[in-house]
């Protein structure tokens, strides 16, 4: 799973760029605090810490929640979220392979669910700031509990300032005005989206990934947003807009494409992925919060066992 | 007939691997000198025929079968029964098997050969019990009866050769094509006409060109064959992967190749049934390949059945430090060879010596998938996997684990290392004791029911037997007593006159 991490890299940076140090806490904590659990979880069950860290499943999962994260969360947000992912999802259901959740969409939901204020609060990108917060304010706010407002201006993120204003019975046209939106989607998350789409295909060119699973998130998601912009092209965000999200593409190419939670066919994948996209978008447009992918992966990991059972491929010789 | 513009269906998944097969082509095929002991195994439900001190001669029967389907096996060389009893043997299990152990006399008389054997549709069964006879089984490595293979009464369109050889490192097929290309051809002339085949196709990978040539050659003379050259995809010789790449059709699920109107037999295999009829010979060798690390003369070698693996290997002149492991077969199917006393067999097709590899401990299922991509049953072998490990046997067998053709595709790449065929071996050996278990049980219920019947049938008569006896005691009782009430009036009537007599008398007297 080191190629996955490698995938992470550019996205990652460029996001660190954007936001500034608060990204690097995030990894660096998360990381931290995974690898902790996971050794003291494999010492618990009596296995074997070595072969247990060497499959790197750990640090994927701590990366993939502190992306996923806001930038420059406290310390002990961070270790109830890894608890969560590694010790809860991961450990008490038997350990790597026998996961019936995504660990890191696990760890983000409790937070998520637990503290929803904190989790909506974004930084604001560079380019509408004077100056990102420096290393010595960052490491204030996560260690020291500093508040953010003081040192940081802090928003809402594009998906989350769209609810909002669609809430308001703003045109589309007016709220993309702002300098908060690029010319697709959120200005400067569009070119993290990108990224982290660039290291997707990358998992796709050496195979570690099936192709199936992006298309058919990005396809679930697609369609949907589709529909409802043609019905009412004011009111809900074109497809682009959509898609060139961090949210969905991560979860296209990173998130729904874990095997552990996931479906076993090609046509249960599909299903599986394009359940991810559909539910993700519905939650955007009507649920209580900005994003629904993390949502959308575990609803769908409850669903995975039902798919397999109604997608098992005819076997050689089963057809006629 | 000899060109190959014979359409070529693809199947499933397979792998792309390193032949090896130069290391052991480059020499001809050269014979083993008969040991000094040889030890065969006696096939399940055989009966042994020869007994200890008897001299046999080569090519004499040493078993018989109640099934008259089991082939039987022959001394491979002339001498005297020294043993029949336990003696190591290449199998699973690693069981001891009984076998007879013969020490050669160094004359190596033949029997008479039987009288020759023209196959035609008349002679049919006269055709399955020569092959029988002469001990014909598949000799691809599966070990399958020829006879009953041939003995379908289905209408067969094709017959296939199967030319493939597409395990890395065996090449005895290939060295049997170069340098008897006719006897192949005879052979598949052979079991076509028994079978009466429209048809021959003989499938054969395009890593042997030479094979092919030699091949192509002396079918240009022949009535039927056709040589189709199929690519270099493991596992194309299995036999269902070769009847889809040549037919385009798949072989049901639980049927037979004869479903679709084909027969799929070995190279060496046609070879051997050739001799059978042609020229009543015995299968008593086969041409094995020795090869791997160590092996410092890697070749083809023509080897009596019952030869000890330790012979092959001193012959090919084999350093024994250098290998870490034997095996009878080729490096995905191939089974562990754990004592080099035991004799090769009819299926022995190679003799591999496996260099040390890297050992990598299993690993827990990601679930990741390769495996699916590369299964050419098209199964998932990922939740037969799951399912045997909660020992969900017929989920596993709703999963198609029957289908699995054990070829080990999904062993090699597994990135967690699970040696997954062993997995499945293990699934479909539970599955079939549950079966078993089951049929037994039903037949006990069924009887235990029966018996239940029965007795309930014979209480049933008995009540009603009784009721019948119950039923004539009273009538008889009660005709009795009506007898006797009768009777009882009768009584009473004299009494009264008795006593009216009495009576008269005394007024008589009182008057």
């Amino acid at each position: 799973m080191r190629q996955v991490l490698y995938a992470l890299i550019p996205g990652t940076l460029l996001m660190s760029w954007i936001f500034g140090w608060g990204v690097l806490t995030n990894l660096i904590l998360a990381t931290i605090f995974c690898l902790g659990f996971e050794i003291l979880a494999i010492k618990l069950r009596q296995r074997s810490v070595k072969i247990a860290l060497s499959d790197y499943s750990a640090v994927v999962t701590a990366w993939l929640l502190a992306i996923s994260l806001p930038p420059m969360m406290p310390w002990w947000m961070l270790l109830i979220g890894c608890c969560f992912a590694i010790i809860v999802a991961k450990h008490f259901y038997g350990g790597i392979g026998n996961n019936p959740f995504n660990p890191a969409m696990v760890g983000y939901v409790v937070l998520l669910i637990a503290y929803p204020l904190q989790m909506t609060q974004w930084l604001a990108p560079s380019h509408m700031v004077e100056a990102l917060p420096s290393l010595a304010n960052t490491l204030g706010v996560v260690f020291a509990g500093a508040d953010l407002t003081i040192d940081a201006v802090s928003m809402a993120t594009p998906l989350d300032t769209l609810k909002t204003e669609l809430g308001l019975s703003k045109t589309l046209g007016e709220i993309r005005s702002t300098a908060l939106f690029g010319t697709l989607a959120g200005a400067g998350w569009e070119w993290i989206a990108g990224l982290y789409a660039l290291g997707g295909l990358y998992l796709v060119y050496l195979k570690i990934i099936p192709w199936q699973t992006p298309v058919a998130l990005i396809a679930g998601m697609g369609v949907m947003a589709s529909v409802f912009t043609l019905a009412m092209p004011d009111h809900f965000a074109p497809p682009t807009f959509h898609i060139i999200t961090t949210g969905c593409i991560l979860g296209a190419f990173f998130i729904a494409t874990d095997p552990v939670s996931g479906c076993s066919s090609t046509k249960g994948r599909v299903i599986f992925a394009a359940g991810v996209g559909a539910i993700a978008y519905i939650i955007r447009g009507w649920g209580g919060y900005p994003d629904g992918i993390a949502f959308g992966v575990l609803l769908m990991n409850m669903a995975a066992p039902l798919i397999d059972h109604y997608t098992v491929p005819k076997a050689y010789g089963q057809s006629s | 007939m000899s060109s190959s513009n014979q359409k070529i269906t693809p199947f499933h998944g397979g792998l792309h691997l390193d032949g090896h097969k130069q290391v052991s082509t480059q020499t001809p095929i050269a014979s083993i000198p008969v040991p000094q002991y040889l030890h065969i195994p006696v096939p399940h439900n055989s009966e042994v025929t020869a007994t200890v001190g008897e001299h046999v001669l080569r090519g004499q029967a040493l078993t018989t079968s109640s099934n008259s389907m089991t082939p039987a096996i022959h001394a491979s060389s002339s001498g005297t029964v020294r043993a029949i009893e336990m003696h190591a043997v290449v199998n699973r299990s690693g069981q001891l098997l009984d076998c007879i152990s013969i020490e050669t006399d160094g004359n190596d008389k033949s029997i008479e050969p039987l009288a020759a054997l023209k196959p035609s549709a008349d002679n049919k069964q006269e055709c399955l019990d020569r092959l029988r006879e002469c001990g014909i089984v598949g000799l691809g490595g599966a070990g399958f009866p020829t006879a009953i293979k041939v003995a379908t009464d289905k209408s067969i369109d094709t017959l296939i050769i199967n030319a493939v050889e597409c395990e890395p490192y065996i090449t005895c097929d290939d060295m049997l094509m170069q340098e008897q290309a006719s006897r192949v051809i005879n052979g598949a002339e052979t079991l076509a006409s028994i079978v009466s085949a429209k048809e021959v196709l003989i499938g054969i990978e395009d890593n042997k060109p030479e094979a092919i040539k030699a091949m192509q050659a002396a079918a240009s003379n022949a009535e039927r064959g056709k040589i189709v050259i199929v690519p270099t995809i493991y596992p194309s010789g299995g036999e269902k992967q070769l009847i889809q790449l040549l037919t385009g059709k798949e072989v049901p699920s639980g049927g037979l190749p004869a479903d679709l109107g084909v027969v799929c037999v070995n190279t060496a295999t046609a070879t051997a049934s050739y001799d059978a009829l042609h020229q009543g010979l015995a299968l008593t060798e086969r041409i094995i390949t020795v090869t791997g690390a160590g092996v410092k003369k890697p070749g083809n070698y023509l080897t009596r059945l019952g030869t000890p693996i330790s012979k092959l290997l001193d012959f090919a002149e084999t350093d024994h430090k250098v290998y870490q492991q034997l095996r009878m077969g080729g490096p995905l199917m191939g089974i562990p060879v754990k004592d080099t006393s035991s004799p090769v067999v009819k299926i022995t097709n190679c003799i591999l010596a496996e260099a040390a590899q890297p050992q990598h401990a299993e690993q827990p299922c990601i679930r990741c998938g390769d495996c699916v991509r590369v299964c050419p049953a098209k199964l998932l072998p990922q939740q037969l996997y799951w399912f045997t490990r909660a020992t969900e046997f017929e989920k596993a067998e709703d999963h198609g684990l029957f289908d699995c053709i054990e070829c080990g595709c999904c062993d090699y790449v597994c990135p967690s290392n699970i040696p997954l065929v062993d997995y499945y071996r293990h699934a479909k050996f539970e599955a079939n004791n549950i079966k078993s278990e089951r049929i037994r049980s039903d037949r006990a219920r069924i009887r235990f029911e029966q018996r239940e019947q029965r007795l309930e049938r014979k209480a049933e008569e008995k009540a009603a037997l009784r009721a019948a006896k119950l039923k004539k005691l009273k009538e008889r009782e009660e005709a009795k007593a009506a007898q006797q009430e009768g009777t009882q009036d009768n009584k009473q009537d004299e009494i009264a006159a008795a006593l009216a007599r009495v009576k008269a008398k005394k007024e008589k007297t009182n008057d």
